[in-house]
This record gives structure tokens, sequence and C-alpha cells, in this order.
């Protein structure tokens, strides 16, 4: 195949030529970039939150009219409640859970007070039984025992004189060496941990816990204020009814509370979806948009090659006359669409990368890599060629006897 | 002659029906994204309180240890503490004032069908109400002295008065919150500022509070403090703020009238940290800033990230919508250089076949720009359905309306000039020898 004679006719389609190169320069840099902010969206609403999802359901519960003071015997008493149902493994209480978006964090250090440097974690208030309700696994050290779970007070300063921490804050505290029995300060007195869990994570998704979402502590403190987050884990297949079963039980030991309608009770499920709703929604509006522009950029080279095929008849049929087989005529096309996209994806991939780190100054997303922008590359070459086929066949099937044709 | 050309226009449009579909809806889908997305930046970018936002300011201090300060760079806390909070109240130097946090209440209708509820609550000082210009359709705010008194007054939101009494004049009324009895005395018209911008930290939208309590009061009742905190130093354990720790979780407001009073009101704060130095609480020379409403949000960068990049990225979309379509408005007015060129043969002036190819872009675009309206509306309407706070606000206001019109008409005009400019420079004498 002559590139020459191909280049000659671009050349008189000069403002043609250049807009469709532009278009898969523009389309490559958009798809390039969207495709990596699903990947990135997937990636993040992907991972696990450490503890048994499926059989979980979290309950807002509120007392009215009680002190903080008087909190205790009321929690003690729902949570015999909730444990006595049938269909129920365990329950505790707890301020805050995974993938609630809300919660305290703090900073543990190795030294008491603000002398030692600082590493961030989640405070997860916990009991004896939250390890057997949340699934957790204990990779070293041992569980709460009953007699260290203690009333935390709103006006108290906390510092348990143990702790549970998860694997991924254990390694950050004491890189390669051994944590359990080791003190770590939350403020003035140490806490030992007394165990280490394999994952769990905070209960921030993304935004500013995400380089620090596996680093959780487990207080055995039970918080008294106002009213308490209750963790219910069910046997297999009781989901549904304990969902209704729980507050139902709780309602008729006490009426005094409130279990808000809307999102007073919860499976982990479901708090996983609305806490990553964002997140797909925006995996899939950048889908969208990448199928849209792919489309449209197709339909673009199949508009104008066909426009290009249609003014070329005439001289189609002289190069058939003159004995250019109709693959040649094929292959002419081919080539020339070829061309231009090799044309638009070097701009587009310079455009890419250009967007790309824009975006890294923007909006803090990372730098892409050059597996996405090769499939880019991959992905509008072959598209061009797919559109390009069809009106080049048409082309192909131009007969020769036109060429004795005037007009 | 312009009956003329549009029929021109039309007759070529049809002659080419898929061509003449596919360049509307690239034009349409272009516009309807992008206006979509500009709807929804330009709903959450706008002024929560007009009128009034240049004259409310944020004096932001630094109570922090020395540890971790870099002068000029580190930039103070986003609230205040209890006692700074208290004596900038009592300092009184701005024209106005108010000191609040945000809570949540248990509400126990009387009304024994209703089962109690929370409602979010602000617990602050009566200078909001004035400041904020907050309405009222019923009653009055609390006094200065209902302040100073810890009185158990309470002021109720539009809303809540409508679930609570079926929007009659609740005002004297006793209201149960968490166990205590509390009078109302003031309604409020319907008044949700969005941004939400006087507390950020409660979520940046749609998180509106459905009662007012005077701050004393809510601290006597011990009511639950719901909101952002943010302790140092060692004093970082309740989880209940208190009036002595080093913890910020109040924010203060102040109006300030006039230029010179800002001036005066930020060399105040530097007169008080340099005090507050003096007496040992502070440790960092002073630290101050005092934005507006508006410095404020975009200081907190409330337009959500995602927003932003949408919207840049729907206009990235529509510019690849108008390339394609000035392609292929390029490619189909140069098929036509023969007729062209027989037309501009028989006298017609560069300036007449110019109008009459850009009618026929003008039209196109006219098409576009309508259907580029209807998915906007269409995309808004997605975006209601949304979990967002945000999401409910996304409405077509009669600005965005005109914007999204000149915007397809002129991106149509504009994917058409180019084309027709080149097309209507044929030479007539070598089309009609082609011929």
């Amino acid at each position: 195949m002559q590139i020459k004679p191909i280049l000659s006719a671009l050349r008189h389609h000069k403002a043609g030529t250049i807009l469709i190169a532009v278009q898969i320069a523009l389309t490559l840099a958009i798809v390039c970039n969207a495709l990596f902010i699903i990947q990135q969206r997937v990636t993040q609403l992907s991972r696990s939150s450490g503890v048994d999802e499926a059989h979980l359901i979290r309950i807002q519960n509120q007392w009215v009219g009680t002190d903080d003071k008087d909190i205790g015997p009321l929690m003690k008493a729902d949570l015999d409640t909730l444990r006595r149902l049938p269909g129920v493994v365990d329950a505790y209480a707890t301020n805050t859970t995974p993938l609630s978006n809300g919660g305290w964090s703090t900073g543990m250090s190795l030294k008491p007070g603000s002398k030692g440097e600082r590493t961030m974690t989640a405070i997860y208030f916990a009991d004896n039984h939250t390890l057997n309700t949340l699934g957790l696994k204990l990779v070293a050290g041992r569980n709460f025992h009953a007699s260290e779970v203690a009333p935390h007070m709103p006006h108290d300063t906390l510092q348990p004189p143990q702790v549970i921490v998860t694997k991924a804050l254990a390694d950050k505290l004491f890189p390669g060496g051994q944590a359990v029995g080791k003190s770590v300060y939350l403020g003035d007195k140490p806490s030992i941990i007394v165990g280490v869990v394999a994952r769990l994570q905070v209960p921030w998704v993304g935004g500013w816990a995400s380089n620090w979402e596996g680093q959780s502590t487990l207080v055995p403190r039970q918080l008294m204020m106002g009213g308490a987050n209750f963790v219910v884990r069910v046997k297999d297949g009781q989901l549904g009814k304990i969902e209704r079963a729980a507050p139902a039980a709780l309602l008729a030991s006490d009426r005094m509370r409130v279990i808000a309608d809307d999102h007073g009770v919860m499976t982990f499920t479901q708090m996983r979806q609305d806490v990553y709703k964002r997140d797909r929604g925006m995996a899939i509006l950048m889908g969208v948009i990448c199928l849209v522009l792919l489309g449209i950029t197709a339909a673009g080279i199949v508009g104008l090659t066909s426009f290009w095929v249609g003014q070329r008849r005439k001289q189609i049929g002289v190069r058939r006359a003159l004995g250019a087989t109709r693959h040649d005529i094929l292959s002419y096309f081919l080539t020339e669409n070829l061309l231009i996209g090799v044309t638009g994806v070097v701009m587009g991939v310079l455009l890419a990368m250009g967007m790309n780190q824009w975006l890294m100054q923007a909006f803090e997303m990372q730098r892409i890599s050059w597996l996405w922008v090769a499939g880019g590359v991959i992905v509008l070459l072959l598209l061009g060629q797919a559109a390009v086929l069809a009106p080049a066949m048409r082309a192909s099937r131009v007969p020769p006897v036109v060429a004795t044709r005037t007009v | 002659m312009f009956g003329y050309y549009l029929d021109l226009a039309l007759r070529s449009l049809k002659r080419n029906k898929a061509l003449t579909v596919l360049m509307i809806l690239a034009i349409a889908v272009g516009v309807g994204a992008s206006m979509t997305t500009l709807t929804v930046l330009h709903v959450l970018s706008g002024d929560p309180v007009p009128g009034r936002s240049a004259h409310l300011y944020y004096p932001q201090l630094d109570p922090r240890p020395m540890q971790g300060y870099q002068p000029g760079e580190t930039q103070p806390m986003r609230q205040v503490t209890w006692i700074d909070g208290m004596n900038l109240l009592h300092a009184g130097r701005a024209d106005r004032q108010a000191l609040m946090t945000g809570g949540r209440v248990a509400v126990q209708p009387e009304n024994a069908t209703l089962d109690a509820f929370y409602s979010d609550a602000r617990y602050t000082t009566s200078g909001f109400f004035p400041m904020f210009g907050v309405p009222f359709r019923y009653g009055h705010p609390w006094s200065a002295s209902d302040d100073e008194s810890h009185a158990r007054v309470v002021v109720i939101s539009a809303e809540l008065n409508n679930k609570l009494f079926g929007g009659r004049d609740s005002t004297g009324q006793t209201l149960r919150l968490s166990g205590r009895s509390m009078r109302i005395v003031g309604v409020l018209r319907d008044w949700r500022p969005n941004p939400h911008f006087y507390d950020l930290t409660r979520g940046s939208y749609n998180e509106h509070e459905g009662v007012f309590v005077p701050l004393s009061t809510s601290q006597d009742l011990n009511f639950d403090h719901m909101g952002g905190m943010s302790c140092w130093g060692n004093a970082g354990g309740g989880l209940h703020p208190s009036h002595t720790s080093t913890c910020v979780w109040l924010q203060f407001w102040v109006q300030l009238n006039s230029p010179a009073k800002v001036a005066a009101y930020k060399s105040f704060l530097v007169h008080y940290s340099e005090q507050q130095k003096a007496l040992g609480r502070f440790e960092r020379p002073p630290n101050v800033r005092l934005r507006n409403v508006m410095q404020w949000l975009d200081y907190n960068m409330v337009v959500p990230g995602d927003v932003r990049l949408q919207t840049w990225l729907s206009f990235g979309f529509l510019l690849v919508c108008l390339v394609n379509t000035v392609g292929l408005m390029l490619a189909k007015f140069m098929r036509r250089a023969g007729e062209l060129g027989v037309r501009r043969a028989l006298g017609a002036s560069r300036r007449a076949l110019f109008a009459q190819l850009l009618m026929e872009s003008g039209v196109l675009g006219l098409a576009g720009g309508f259907g580029g309206l209807l998915l906007t509306f269409f995309g808004l309407w997605l975006v209601r359905r949304q979990p967002d706070g945000y999401a409910a606000l996304a409405h077509l206001d009669p600005t965005m309306l005109l914007v999204t019109f000149v915007l397809a008409i002129g991106a149509s005009l504009l994917a058409g000039v180019l084309p027709a400019s080149r097309a209507c420079r044929v030479t007539p004498a070598l089309q009609l020898k082609g011929n």
C-alpha cells in the first residue's frame, strides 16, 4: 500500500482531516481519564470492611427522658433482650460502626501526653461480645474479659487500660514487631494492647481517612450518652425476620425510646449501598459518558467518510477501470483512516496526560497508568477502523463503469 | 429571503435524514449534559443569604500550642472554643454577633398519635435571627435577656410547626424536648439557606434545624451536641464538649456594616490574640482570619469536587460534540460545492451564500438546543433522584434556562460559521468546469 497518494489526497481535505483527528484526540483524552476515574471508584467501593456484613443489623436507639448516668441498666437490659431473641447470634452496643461515615478519631502515641508522634486511629466502643458479633478474626492475643468492660461518661477522658487494635494499626505503630503486650497512649495513661484483629475498616469511607482506612482501635468501654448503636449478628436466613423483630422487642420492653423510621434499623448491606451511592453513581455516569462519546465519534467518522466516498465515486471508478481491485479500494480507505487515527491518538495521548496532570492538581487524583492510555489508544484505533468499514465497503463496490459517465 | 433560505435549509436537511438526526442529537446531548452539570454547579455555588452575605464575617482564632506552627502557613481553627466564643460575644465589638453550635433533641409530641422523633437543633444566642435576617411567621426571636437568664424558650421551624400543630400559631404553647418543657416563642417561615453556611461541620447542604434553643439553656439542660469538634493537647478525652477543654466546637459570626469596621474588627482580633498570649492561654503569635460568607464557603470548598469534575467533563463532552458537528457540516457543505458554484455564477453574492448556509446550521442549532433543553430537564430529574443532600435543589431557574438556549444556538452557529465560510469560498468557474 502506498501512503504517499493517500497523504496528497488528504491534503485536499485538510479541514475534515484535522477535525476527525481532533475529535479522536479529545475522545481519547476524556475516555482514558473517565475510565481511570471508574477504576478508582470501583476499587474504593469494593474494599472490605472486615466485618460479616451479610449477617449484621445496626439499630440506632435513643432513650428518652433519661439522664446519661442512668443509661447503664437500660443498655444492659436491651442487650439481654436482643441476645435472647431466637435467630440472633450475638449483639453489642457501640458509638459507631464501619460504613456509617461518622465517628470518633484520635491520635495514638507511644509516649504519654502530647509528646510523641501521633498515629491516626478510629475509636470503636466495644465489649467482650464485639469480636463474636462483628465476626472479627483475632490474629494475636486475646479478646476483652467481661470484667474489663466499663461505662464511659461523656465528660470522661478516654484512656482504657486495655485496647484491641487492627493489624494495620499494629504494623504502623510497631513496624515488624510484636504489638501484643505493648503500651500505647490515648492520653496520659498507658493502654496495653491485649489483642490484634485482622481487619476492621474505619467508619469513614474515602476522603480524609483514606490514608489510614484500616487503623482502628477497640476500647472496652460502653458510651453512656443519650443513645446507642446496637449491632446484632443473626443466623443464616434470619436477617429479614430479625430486622422487624429486634426493634419490636426493644419497644415492647420499654417504650421510652426513639428508633427512627427511616434509618433507625439498617442491614450492613444497605449501609454499604448508602455510603457508596455517590461513588457508584459517578462510576456509572463516567461509563455512560464514555459510551456516548465513543458512539458519537464513530458516527462522525462514518458520516465524514461516507461523504468522501460519495465525493470520490468518479475517481474510484477511474482507479477500478485502470485495474485496481476491490481490495485495493477497501484498503485505501482503511489506511487513510488509520493515518488520521494515528495522528489523533498521538495528540490524544499528550492531551490525556495533560488532563490527568490537571486533574491531579485540581481534584487530587492519582497519576494515570500507561495501561489505561494504551488501552484507550487501541480502542479508538479499532473503533475508527470499524466505523470506516461500511463506507469503505460501499466504495469498493463502485463499478469501473462509473469512470465513463459524466456527472 | 429569510423564508426562502429557511425552505432551502429544511430541504437540504431532509435530503439526508440520518445525518441530520445525528447532528441534532450530538448538539442536544452535549448541551443537555453541560447544562445539567452547570445548573447543579450554579445552584451549589449560590449565595445562601443574598444581600447580607457581604456584611457577615466569620472570625477565626488560633489557640493551639506552638507545636506544628509554621508562620504564614498554618490556618487558624475553623471553630472557636467556649472561652474565646464567650469573650468575643461579650466584647460586642461588631454591629451584631452570635455564638452557636449544632445539636439534636428528641421531640416528644403532646399528641399521642405521634411517636417521639429526633430533630436537628441549633443552640445559639439572640443575635442569630436579626443578623441572618431569619423571617418569622408567628411570634419573635428570644431576647438577649433570655440568653442571660437561661430561659426555657424555643423557636421552631415552619416544617416542625406544620408537623406538630398543623401550621397554626403555636407561640405560647409548651414543647417537650429531650424530656424538658420549653415554651415556644416564635415560628419561622420557610428558611433554608443553602449551603448551610453558618455551620459547615454538619454537611453543607439541606441540613436544616427544626428547633432553635438559647445556647445558655442548651448547656444547662445538657442537650446533645452534634457537629465537628477538634481537640488538641491533653484534653482531647471527652466526647461531650466541655467549657474548659482545649476543644473548638462553636461557630461565631459577626455582622460588620462598613469596610472601616471590618478593619477595626480584624485589629481587635489581633489585639485579643496578643492579650490571650500575654495571659498564657495562647502560645502562637496572632494568627487570625476574617472571611465573609462567600470567602468562607470558598475556603471550605463546599461545592463537592465530584460536581466540579462533572462540569468540566461535560464541557469536554460538548466540545467533542461540536467538533463532530463541524466536521459533518463541513463535509456536507463541501459536497454541495457544485450547486453553490452555480448560484455564484448566476450572480449570488458570497454573503448571500454564507447567509443561506448559516441558516441551515441555525436550524440545526435550534433543534439541538430544544433537544438539549429537554435533556437538561431529564438530567436534572435524574440528579434529584440521587441521595446527595444537595440533589433536591437541582432546578432550572430562568437564568439557566436562558443560558441553555444561548449556549445551544451559539454553539451550533459557531459550528456552522467555519464550514459555511469555507464552502462559500468556492470558485464558480472551477465548479462549473468540473461539471
